[in-house]
Parts: C-alpha cells; sequence; structure tokens
C-alpha cells in the first residue's frame, strides 16, 4: 500500500509539474497575475508530493519491504538500520527520485525567497523548473519506477552495493544533487531573463546568491566523493580522472566561471550574454553527466547499471532542454550590452582571462572525457584516456587561473593601475617565489612541479592577506571589529580563494612526496616507510552485522615515538559475495598513514598496501574552506536586506527601481 | 550567426552522444589478437613430471582458458563449458595464481574441462596474455596465432554468437 502511495504521488507531481510548467509562463507572456500567481503553491505542493514519494520509498526500505523490486535488488535483511536509509538513493531510481525531491526542494526554496521580484520573473523562473521536473518525473515514471513490486516475493534482498556501505556515501549524492540541481536556478534565471528580454543587472544580482548556492554545494559533494574514493577504494588516490568524476568537475569548472562572470555582470552590466550562456552551460553539463553516468555510453568505475532506453530519455531531453535553451539565446541575446567599458587592465579583463582559462580546462576535461567515444563512433578505434592526459593538459590551463587569483580580487573595475599593483605586490610575489624554489631543495632536489604549486599556493594566501589589509587601512580603532565589520561577501571570496591555496598545497605536496609500499608480510614482520615503523600482528576474523571481516592489526610507531594501531579490513559481503577493501587511516594534519590489506599469501602471511601522504588532508581542508566561503557569500548583506524588505507593510518599488538604474549606470 | 554557434556545436555533441548509445566502451580489445600467441612451458595440474607448451598443439585450433581455483565463476564455467564446446576443439586451461595448491583436488573433484591445466603459479604468463580478470578465453588458430580474446564468462548466447561463428572460420 506505502509503495503505491509514492507512485501516486509521483504521477501527481507529475501532474503539478505539467501545470507549473505551463500556466505560469503563459501568463508571463500575456501579464496575466492570476496565472502567473499559481506558480508558487504549485511548486510548493509538487515538492510536498514529492518528499511523500521519497518519504514512501524510505519506509519500504526501512520496513524491509522486499516485494518493492528496488528493495529486493539493493537492501538486504541484514543490512544495518543507516545504510537501509541510505540505500533510498543507491540505485538509479532511488537516485533519481532523490533529484526530483531537490528539484522540488529548490523550486519551493524559489518560491519562499522570490517575495521581493517581480512576478513575471518568479512565475518564468518556477515554469522553467517545472519544465525541468516534468523531464525528471516523466523519466522516473516511465522508465525507471522506484515502487516496481515483485511476485513472488523474494526471501531476502541482494543487498546494497557495498561500496556503498559508507558513511561518506550517506551524504554524497544528496550534495552533489543540490549542486546539480541548483544549478537549473541559474538556468531558470537564464532562460526567463532572455524571455522577458531584460539582461540587467538585477538579473545576475537574483541569480547569484542561488548560483553561489549550488556552487557550494557542488564544492563539497565532489570533495566528499574525493574523500569516499580515498578512503573506500583502497588504492589511496584522491582523483583517478573516471568520467564520473569528470562529469561532476565540468559543471563545478563552468559553475566557478559562472560566479565569477555574474559578478561582472551584476558590478558593471558587462558580460551579460556570456553569463547567460555560461548559466545554460553549467545546467546542461549537469545533466551531461546524469546522462554520461547512467547511460553507459562511457565506461566508468562507478556507472549505474544501464539501459539503452534510459539513455535515450535522458539524451532526448537533454536535447530538448539545451537545444530549445540555446535557440532562444542565440534568437534573444540581446545584440548590445548597455554595459560600461573598461580598460584592457582592469577588474573586468581579469575575471574575462579568469573565464577564458576556466573554459579552457573545462573545454579540455570535455574532450578527454568523451574523446574514446567520438574515435569509437567514428569507427577509428577504442582507446581510453587516462590520467597523464588530463595532468598535462589540466594543470598548465588551471595555474595561470591560479595566479589571477592573486591579481584580480585587488584590481579595480574599470581600469587598474599596473605598475602600481605591481609595486604593491612586489613582496609577496618574491617571497612566495624564494621559498617555493627553496623548499623542494630542503627535501630532496629541484622540482618544478613543487615550485610552481608552493608558489601559486603562497601567492594566493599573501594576496588575501593583502586584500585585508587594504580595506582596514583607512579605518581606525579595533581591527576585530573592523574585520568582523567586513562584508560576508568579501570574506566569502577571500576564504575561498584562501581555501583554494591550501588544496593547491595538498594537492602539490601528496602527489609529489607520497611514499608506498606493497609487500609480503607475515605475522610479526615490520616495515620502514617515511620514518613509521609498521609492525604486522596478524588478521583476524571478525564478522560484521552484514559481512564477514578479516580484519588486520597493524601497530604504527611514528618517528617521534608516538604509537598507534591501524585495523584495515577485507570484507566478505553475506548477500552479494563481493569483497571489500576497507583501509585504515590515521589522520593527522600533515600527514596521513593509510594501510590497506591485499590477498592472504597462507601461513597467515598477507600482501600490505601502506602509504605516507604528507599534506593530503590539505585538500579536504580547502575543499571545506571553498564551500564556506561560498556559503558566506551567498549570505551577503545585500541578499538579506532585500529578503527582509519583503515584510515592509508598504509596497516598496523603489530598491528595485534602484537596483536597476544601478545596473544601467 | 555568431550566437548560433553554441547551439551547432551542441548539435555535433549531441550526434555524437546518440551513436555512443549503441556502441559498447566496455569491449575494448585486446592488443594481442592477430598476434602470435606468448609461448611457455610450465607443468600439468595433477600430473606430476608432465608439462605443456602451446607449441605442441601447433596446427590445431585451440582454446585457452584462464582460471582461478578462487574463482567462482570460473567454477560455474566449468559445468558448462563442456557441453558448449562439445568436444569441437580443445580446452587448456591456465590455471592462475594456484597459491594454496587447491587446483588439482578441485579438478579430480568436480571434473575437469581441459584436455590439461597448467600451473601458472606466479602468474607471470597471464601477464604475458594481458590477464586482466578471471575467467578470459584465448581463441588460438592453426598459425599459433591469437584470434579472440573473450572477458569474463562463456555463456551459451556469448558461445553461440562469438565463438561459434569464428571456429567454424578456423576450422572449415
Amino acid at each position: 500500500m506505502i509503495p503505491e502511495l509514492g507512485q501516486f504521488a509521483i504521477a501527481l507531481a507529475l501532474a503539478l509539474a505539467l501545470m507549473q510548467g505551463s500556466i505560469p509562463l503563459v501568463g508571463a507572456h500575456r501579464g496575466d497575475s492570476r496565472l502567473m500567481a499559481l506558480a508558487k503553491p504549485l511548486a510548493q505542493a509538487q515538492f510536498a508530493l514529492l518528499v511523500l514519494a521519497f518519504a514512501a520509498l524510505a519506509w519500504s526500505f526501512l520496513t524491509h519491504d522486499f516485494s518493492v523490486k528496488n528493495v529486493a535488488q539493493n537492501s538486504f535483511s541484514q543490512l544495518p538500520a543507516v545504510y537501509r536509509f541510505t540505500a533510498t538513493w543507491g540505485s538509479h531510481e532511488g537516485s533519481l527520485l532523490l533529484w526530483t525531491v531537490i528539484l522540488a526542494g529548490w523550486s519551493a526554496a524559489v518560491a519562499v525567497f522570490s517575495r521581493q521580484l517581480p512576478e513575471e520573473m518568479v512565475a518564468r523562473v518556477l515554469g522553467v523548473m517545472g519544465l525541468i521536473s516534468v523531464g525528471f518525473l516523466a523519466l522516473l515514471l516511465l522508465t525507471s519506477s522506484p515502487f516496481e513490486r515483485l511476485f513472488p516475493i523474494p526471501a531476502d534482498g541482494r543487498d546494497l552495493n557495498p561500496l556503498l556501505q559508507d558513511l561518506g556515501m550517506v551524504s554524497h549524492p544528496p550534495l552533489l544533487y543540490m549542486g546539480y540541481v541548483g544549478f537549473s536556478v541559474a538556468f531558470a534565471f537564464a532562460i526567463a531573463a532572455l524571455l522577458s528580454g531584460r539582461l540587467d543587472a538585477a538579473w545576475a544580482r537574483w541569480s547569484r546568491p542561488w548560483t553561489t548556492t549550488a556552487w557550494t554545494f557542488l564544492t563539497l559533494g565532489v570533495g566528499l566523493g574525493s574523500w569516499w574514493a580515498y578512503r573506500e577504494l583502497g588504492w589511496g588516490g584522491w582523483w583517478f580522472w573516471d568520467p564520473t568524476e569528470n562529469a561532476s568537475l565540468m559543471p563545478w569548472l563552468a559553475g566557478t566561471a559562472l560566479i565569477h562572470a555574474l559578478a561582472a555582470t551584476e558590478k558593471r552590466g558587462v558580460f551579460g550574454n556570456w553569463s547567460v550562456l555560461l548559466a545554460i552551460a553549467t545546467f546542461s553539463l549537469s545533466l551531461l553527466g546524469t546522462f554520461l553516468v547512467r547511460s553507459g555510453v562511457l565506461s566508468s568505475v562507478h556507472a549505474f547499471a544501464t539501459d539503452p532506453t534510459r539513455g535515450l530519455f535522458i539524451l532526448i531531453f537533454l536535447g530538448l532542454v539545451v537545444g530549445g535553451s540555446l535557440t532562444l539565446y542565440a534568437l534573444r541575446a540581446p545584440r548590445m550590452m548597455g554595459g560600461g567599458s573598461f580598460g584592457w587592465f582592469s577588474r573586468e579583463s581579469l575575471l574575462l582571462a579568469n573565464n577564458v582559462f576556466l573554459i579552457a580546462a573545462l573545454g579540455a576535461v570535455l574532450l578527454g572525457t568523451l574523446y574514446p567515444l567520438f574515435l569509437d563512433a567514428l569507427g577509428l578505434g577504442k582507446i581510453s584516456v587516462g590520467p597523464p592526459y588530463f595532468n598535462a593538459v589540466f594543470v598548465p590551463l588551471v595555474a595561470p587561473v591560479l595566479f589571477l587569483v592573486g591579481v584580480g580580487p585587488l584590481a579595480r573595475w574599470k581600469q587598474a593601475d599596473l605598475p602600481d599593483l605591481m609595486w604593491r605586490l612586489k613582496g609577496a610575489f618574491a617571497v612566495a617565489l624564494v621559498t617555493a624554489a627553496l623548499l623542494p631543495l630542503t627535501l630532496d632536489g629541484m622540482n618544478l612541479q613543487v615550485t610552481l604549486g608552493v608558489f601559486l599556493a603562497l601567492w594566493i594566501l599573501f594576496t588575501v592577506l593583502k586584500g585585508f589589509a587594504l580595506r582596514l587601512q583607512h579605518h581606525r580603532g579595533s581591527r576585530v571589529r573592523q574585520l568582523a565589520r567586513l562584508p560576508r561577501a568579501f570574506w566569502g571570496m577571500q576564504l575561498a580563494h584562501a581555501g583554494l591555496a591550501l588544496l593547491v598545497v595538498g594537492v602539490t605536496i601528496v602527489s609529489n612526496y607520497e611514499t608506498e609500499r606493497d609487500v609480503r608480510m607475515p605475522i610479526g614482520s615490520h616495515l620502514e616507510l617515511a620514518g613509521h615503523r609498521f609492525v604486522f600482528q596478524g588478521v583476524e576474523e571478525l564478522p560484521g552485522p552484514n559481512y564477514l571481516a578479516g580484519r588486520g592489526t597493524m601497530d604504527v610507531t611514528t618517528p617521534w615515538g608516538r604509537s598507534f594501531t591501524l585495523y584495515p579490513e577485507k570484507r566478505n559481503y553475506n548477500a552479494s559475495g563481493m569483497i571489500m577493501t576497507q583501509a585504515a587511516v590515521n589522520y593527522g594534519p600533515f600527514r596521513d598513514v593509510y594501510v590497506s590489506l591485499g590477498d592472504p599469501l597462507g601461513d597467515g602471511a598477507w600482501t600490505v598496501r601502506v602509504y605516507h601522504k604528507p599534506f593530503v588532508g590539505w585538500l579536504w581542508a580547502g575543499t571545506l574552506l571553498l564551500a564556506l566561503g561560498g556559503g558566506l557569500a551567498a549570505a551577503d548583506r545585500r541578499y538579506r536586506v532585500a529578503l527582509r524588505r519583503r515584510s515592509d507593510p508598504a509596497p516598496a518599488p523603489e530598491p528595485l527601481r534602484s537596483i536597476t538604474r544601478e545596473g544601467v549606470a | 550567426m555568431r550566437r548560433w554557434i553554441p547551439l551547432l556545436v551542441f548539435a555535433v555533441l549531441g550526434v555524437f552522444l546518440y551513436l555512443g548509445l549503441y556502441l559498447n566502451p566496455k569491449e575494448v580489445p585486446s592488443p594481442l589478437v592477430g598476434r602470435p600467441a606468448p609461448d611457455f612451458t610450465l607443468p600439468v595440474v595433477g600430473r606430476p613430471g608432465e608439462t605443456f607448451s602451446p607449441s605442441e598443439v601447433r596446427g590445431d585450433v585451440w582454446l585457452l582458458n584462464i582460471w582461478a581455483p578462487w574463482c567462482s565463476v570460473c567454477l560455474e564455467e566449468h559445468r558448462h563449458l563442456p557441453r558448449m564446446v562439445g568436444g569441437r576443439v580443445p580446452v587448456y586451461g591456465l590455471t592462475w595464481k594456484d597459491l594454496d595448491r587447491e587446483a588439482a583436488p578441485l579438478l579430480a573433484r568436480n571434473g575437469s574441462p581441459y584436455v590439461a591445466a597448467v600451473d601458472d603459479h606466479d602468474g607471470r604468463v597471464a601477464i604475458r596474455y594481458g590477464v586482466t580478470v578471471t575467467p578470459e578465453t584465448f581463441v588460438i588458430d592453426r598459425d599459433g596465432m591469437i584470434r579472440m580474446k573473450h572477458v569474463g564468462p562463456i555463456t551459451p548466447v556469448i558461445w553461440k554468437s562469438k565463438f561459434e561463428p569464428l571456429l567454424r572460420e578456423l576450422q572449415l
């Protein structure tokens, strides 16, 4: 009964989405307020229905309803409750349902937080989001019903993929989807602006907090995915350039370009068309990622069960969304933006350069990801593109962006003074360069990669500090109070840039100085790695809730005499018979020690893989700081001021008009 | 005109994505296909003193099946293999990393689908054959050339669609 309720809720939600995707758009076209006013309640009702459907599926999982095919295939009587809940989105069908819930959630959020927007804008934005929802709900109902029943009812389920039985997996997909789907808001704003023909600074201001919020979630999602791969796959890597990972990196790069372009559009009224195109591209890349992961077009380590019908459906939907929006762009993008002019060296030109390099990097990733497909489709042979290509192409394209991160925020809008800026930054440049050149010499000799990475990271950190100093130089009184008074957007930007610096340090150091040993270890034997001493105490059997683990015991002594014990596991899952490696990691601020079990070699001896990973934690600390910066920037007062106005008793057209005027100026 | 460019780029991409739906990315052909099968001489499992080498069967079409005693899919494949092959071609086994010496008793107990199974104890021969998973099956022709490599278990459907046409071509 409960599953049928869920199915019914999805069908009703589709009906509401059809209404949401048509009536408000017609209303906005005709200027009919009654039709436009339907958008908000429809979006909220749709969200409520889809939450209900999701709850029905979660209920089926939690109560072991194996008559539901999805539950039978992705759950198991011995599966712990927390993983039964997360198994709700562990399958293609369930994750698609989660996707639609999140999309409806974003729509409902737009409905709630948009009272300061003109009614046509809200109607158009929600209308476009309703149309997107129609596509996904139809995909869900027609090709991937999560509530399909099974008869006869199996006695037990086939268990959730053991790779997904991990705490990282609990939050990785929801965060990632929050990001992917969140960009649909930026997309909807862009389409609404094209439909209304008003691509002004006000549009950019409205879509900025939404875009930044979506970007923040995507950052967390990508970072968490990387952390999950690091701990769960047992290879000690954190990025594999796998098509699935690239599918999440591409919208991230486009989204990063977008939030920077929107800043210029809002502040100076420039790059309007470009921002619209980027908003379309960012969401299109999210959809492309969905297609790549779910259609089986590319081979990947973690693809969903694939099905050409679904692939075709998503492709047609992708074609409608992207083709339709690009056609609209070609027809409606204004010939001339009213934006101001800017000098060759200015904040605008630097943001433009940032965008050029980010988009070039995005293009390189896209090309590398799809190249095997291109060759195969043209009958030119089968190849796979691996990390050497991506590292060779991606790094040189991203390095200039990182350098610009140091300059851009300090340059003035419209016309900046290059000699003056160079003079101000000479110290930061020199110290960063000398430190970066000397650091590898103190370790193991010249290493240009390390020098480049450390230089860029220090350069960013110094210029971030410089940015704070410049902001405070004309203020008197308590520094702490002045710092607290700086706008959140400023703090957000600087923290995010500092996070980028930490990320670069982590990536550079761990890629160049990590060490590993892959050896046979009899019981009681020891090995040395990076000053650490590892003593292998053997493997014992340890039953888990739904698996039988061989748990290894490894005593580790650090170079400073501290000792601890790591327990890497090799698990054999009861239902699927899948064998999983559970690495044991000792986290530290300056290094991780990582142990994973290989295979038993008889007499209690095992192959054991041991890694020493300096600074790897900085990678995730940097990611967190990036996200924190994004969150702060999205929560800037200016956006909240606009929100608070809605509760003013008097109708307040004034702020809106002033925003528009400011933008056109 | 310039503003139509994004749409054009997407249209080209869309065509490729559509074509991609009907291709199988997992089917990466072995670079060994069309090359001579690497030679080796290894002891035969369960027959002490006896060895096998591909050069002994030069002039015949034969199959080399890579398996391991701890590979449950391989053991499943063993049950069906004789029925599918029906004695038309000799099947030799390459026992991969049988570190616990389980292969001989296992084949004696379950019945061996092989004319002979050799013992690749340290997995070196498997490396020369580019083995990535068990089971894998190579089709080797009269001149000792590898003609096909199949990754994963052979099911009756795969046998009918992939192996039989090739064997017919090679033998008649």
